[in-house]
């Protein structure tokens, strides 16, 4: 975060909207401008001038006038409205700038908690980067559920931490240096391609036209290639609680870059999320996926959710190649034969089965446990996540894991 | 039949109903309803269900009472637009230029005007849908939609939505009267909102004791009054199973042919059991009917007709 653009640091004064000095105007318009930008909106120098001369040309009269123009020359896709409103509403409050700051900061806030709207967290660390370092971050300490399992079906809903602008950024980024497995599979249809096997007739006759048509000039097409779909099922259950939010802001990263990407969560039940994932803001699929799952961090069954699935989706989601992502930790309670008959299926449904398990991080992780030894034959690839703190780390761990360590017979022959 | 003039759609919903009942087409209300709206407003219609409810044959049956031509495309993984909707005749086109050089005509603009004309254009179905008919516009059955990828989905947009083609060298080919469109789908993956926004949705589902029977009959003439009875009362109640594939319509008319054809005249736990491969597709399911539950099943079922006696 630049905090040479934060407002508050340079003691500028700030100007309300009915303004007609238009050089106090056009300095506030900048510095909104820089903190939009510094929240996550592509806004350039060039909006910089079509919202002045927006305004001049409106002839701005009332504070809504003035919040419509503006939104009409800063927004430019519909999930940025959410963090223009929420700069807006903190930039041009009526009353002093620096009373509200104070306000701002206050831990012991005289008005009623509030939820915070998804986006406040960025637009609160681009106006006010410097000052945020003063101030305490109270932490809700969870309880550490990891390594312990049952099958007690506790409904209870989560709020996750909103992230940041900084967590975006380094989210995009390394979303978009992974390379899963089956990256790209050839697909029947075929595309203009410098080296391909067969001849374009139709290009070939428009390039041949250009010369009259007394030499025929070939043109050649091969196969497309394409992303196969990607369906992740996520485990949402106490012992996986501490994990969640990364997984599924990897997940909504990957909804974001890709096509076809469909997530599912389970704990107790099986929750069908894509829907909420595909939501732009990560902050609001985060909120609308807390909305639709009524068993956060409760028990695990595996068997039961994989068989909802199995049944209810995987027709729908597994067709044409798909690779399924397998998040879980594998510790069930009751693991029978149904867990492997299960996995059985689901791994006979799709192109390749990979199982991401966070417990292989801890030096020593041993395939005892039952629920694991049983789901280990039918996967393709079990990879360890070495790194969950951030999302960085797990898609550096994600790229790595293809070596002889992902071998599930590895980890069997281990302790047989 | 009047080749001259097209047959009238139907202009009630229970004519809809009764239109395809002349097609030993038992639909439900609903479906009709669906249908009747499709006809009338001239949208698309947007079939949804598993396999084996008789989603292709609502378009057959439609085509062969209405009297319409059926050009049907069924959707394949790497279906293009030169497979569904125009190619050029390439060879022809050869021919053309070799002819025009011979000739000594070398103007550019007028070689590429000639080559370029629908002389040459090899019509595939979405553009033969789009051509008059005297007997009235076609019947367009896009199956199995699910099949083909999104980027054929988004060719298909324009064609739906406003019934024409374009063409790059020729232009724009409109439908004077738009066809009857109607698309399936098996669900095997979600179909875009786009798309389905620009149609009419229908969910086709298993068919009720009472209807399933009477398509028995109609479809079946074979089969005796007691026997399609006890089939029927059987693969409803196999339905409620916790199968991984519930039987379709389509598996319910096989199997009392196949009955039949096995002088069958009442269901017995033996030929149930020697027969079930026809009912269900999947092993797994297959073997949660061994021993005793096909007894209890036809148990259940035959004291289920009696209590309706």
């Amino acid at each position: 975060m630049a905090n040479e653009l934060n407002p508050a640091r340079s003691n500028l004064p700030l100007k309300r909207g009915g303004d007609n000095d238009s050089g106090r105007l056009a300095e506030n318009i900048v510095y909104f401008a820089r903190a939009l930008r510094a929240a996550g909106l592509p806004v350039g120098p060039g909006a910089v001038l079509d919202a002045l001369e927006a305004l001049k040309v409106a002839g701005v009269g009332t504070r809504d006038d003035f919040y419509w123009t503006l939104h009409a020359v800063f927004v430019k896709r519909h999930e940025h409205s959410i963090l223009f409103d929420q700069a807006f509403r903190i930039f041009f409050r009526r009353r002093g700038y620096v009373d509200q700051l104070l306000a701002m900061m206050l831990p012991q806030a005289p008005s009623a908690p509030q939820a915070p709207k998804a986006g406040a967290t960025r637009v609160h660390e681009a106006l006010f980067a410097g000052l945020e370092d003063k101030l305490k971050k109270e932490r809700n300490v969870e309880l550490d559920a990891r390594m312990t399992v049952s099958d007690r079906e506790v409904l209870q809903c989560k709020d996750f931490p909103q992230m940041t602008a900084a967590e975006i950024a380094a989210a995009k980024d390394a979303i978009k240096r992974l390379a899963l497995p089956f990256a790209e599979v050839r697909t029947r249809r075929l595309t203009p391609h410098t080296h391909g096997h067969l001849i374009d007739i139709r290009r070939t006759l428009r390039a041949s036209m250009k010369g009259g048509g007394d030499f025929i000039d070939l043109r050649f097409i091969g196969p497309n290639t394409r992303p196969p779909p990607l369906v992740a099922l996520l485990d949402i259950s106490g012992s996986m609680s501490q994990y969640s939010r990364i997984f599924l802001h990897f997940l909504h990263s990957l909804t974001d870059a890709r096509k076809r990407v469909s997530t599912f969560l389970f704990g107790t039940r099986l929750t069908n999320v894509m829907r909420a994932l595909r939501e732009r803001d990560p902050d609001d699929a985060l909120a609308a996926v807390s909305a639709a799952v009524p068993d956060w961090s409760g028990g695990t069954r595996i068997a039961s959710s994989l068989r909802a699935f199995n049944k209810l989706w995987a027709r729908r989601v597994l067709a044409q190649g798909a690779v399924v992502l397998l998040i879980t930790d594998g510790l069930e309670r009751d693991a029978d034969e149904t867990l492997a008959f299960e996995m059985d299926r689901l791994h006979r449904s799709c192109r390749q089965l990979i199982w991401l398990n966070p417990l292989l991080r801890f030096e020593g992780f041993e395939a005892r446990a039952r629920g694991i030894r049983a789901m280990l034959p039918h996967v393709d690839e079990l990879r360890p996540i070495h790194n969950l703190e951030s999302m960085v780390g797990l898609v550096a761990s994600l790229q790595h894991g293809a070596d002889a360590s992902a071998n599930p017979k590895a980890w069997l022959r281990k302790v047989a | 039949m009047n080749k001259a003039s097209p047959r009238p759609l139907p202009a009630s919903i229970d004519a809809t109903v009764d239109l395809l009942a002349q097609a030993d087409y038992l639909a439900d209300r609903s479906l009709g309803t669906v249908l009747y709206l499709a006809l009338k407003m001239g949208r698309p219609i947007f079939l949804e269900g598993e396999a084996g409810v008789g989603k292709t044959e609502i378009a057959k049956v439609l085509s062969s009472t209405l009297g319409r031509r059926l050009i049907r495309l069924q959707c394949y993984e790497g279906l293009d637009i030169a497979a569904a909707v125009y190619e050029w005749n390439y060879a022809a086109q050869m021919i053309a230029i070799r002819a025009a050089e011979a000739e000594g005509e070398h103007d550019r603009e007028r070689l590429e005007h000639d080559v370029f004309s629908e002389r040459f254009l090899i019509k595939r179905p979405l553009l033969q849908a789009l051509e008059p008919d005297a007997a009235g516009a076609p019947v367009l059955l896009i199956d199995e939609i699910d099949r083909t990828d999104e980027a054929f989905e988004a060719f298909l947009l324009e064609v739906l939505a406003d019934f024409q083609v374009t063409i790059p060298e020729l232009g724009t080919v409109k439908a004077q009267h738009p066809p009857i469109v109607v698309i399936t789908s098996n669900r095997t993956r979600e179909v875009h909102d786009a798309l389905k926004r620009r149609c009419l949705y229908h969910w086709v589902g298993y068919p009720s004791a009472e209807r399933e029977l009477a398509i028995v009959r109609a479809k079946v003439p074979g089969v005796g009054k007691k026997l399609s009875e006890q089939v029927v009362g059987f693969v409803q109640g196999l339905r409620k199973q916790d199968l991984f594939k519930a039987p379709g319509v389509a598996e319910t008319l096989d199997w009392a042919g196949a009955l039949s054809e096995l002088d069958v005249t009442a269901l017995d736990p033996a030929t149930v059991s020697d027969t079930l491969g026809v009912l269900l597709k999947y092993q797994d399911d297959i073997a949660r009917l061994e021993g005793s539950k096909v007894k209890d099943l036809l148990d259940q079922m035959k004291s289920e007709l009696r209590a309706a006696e």
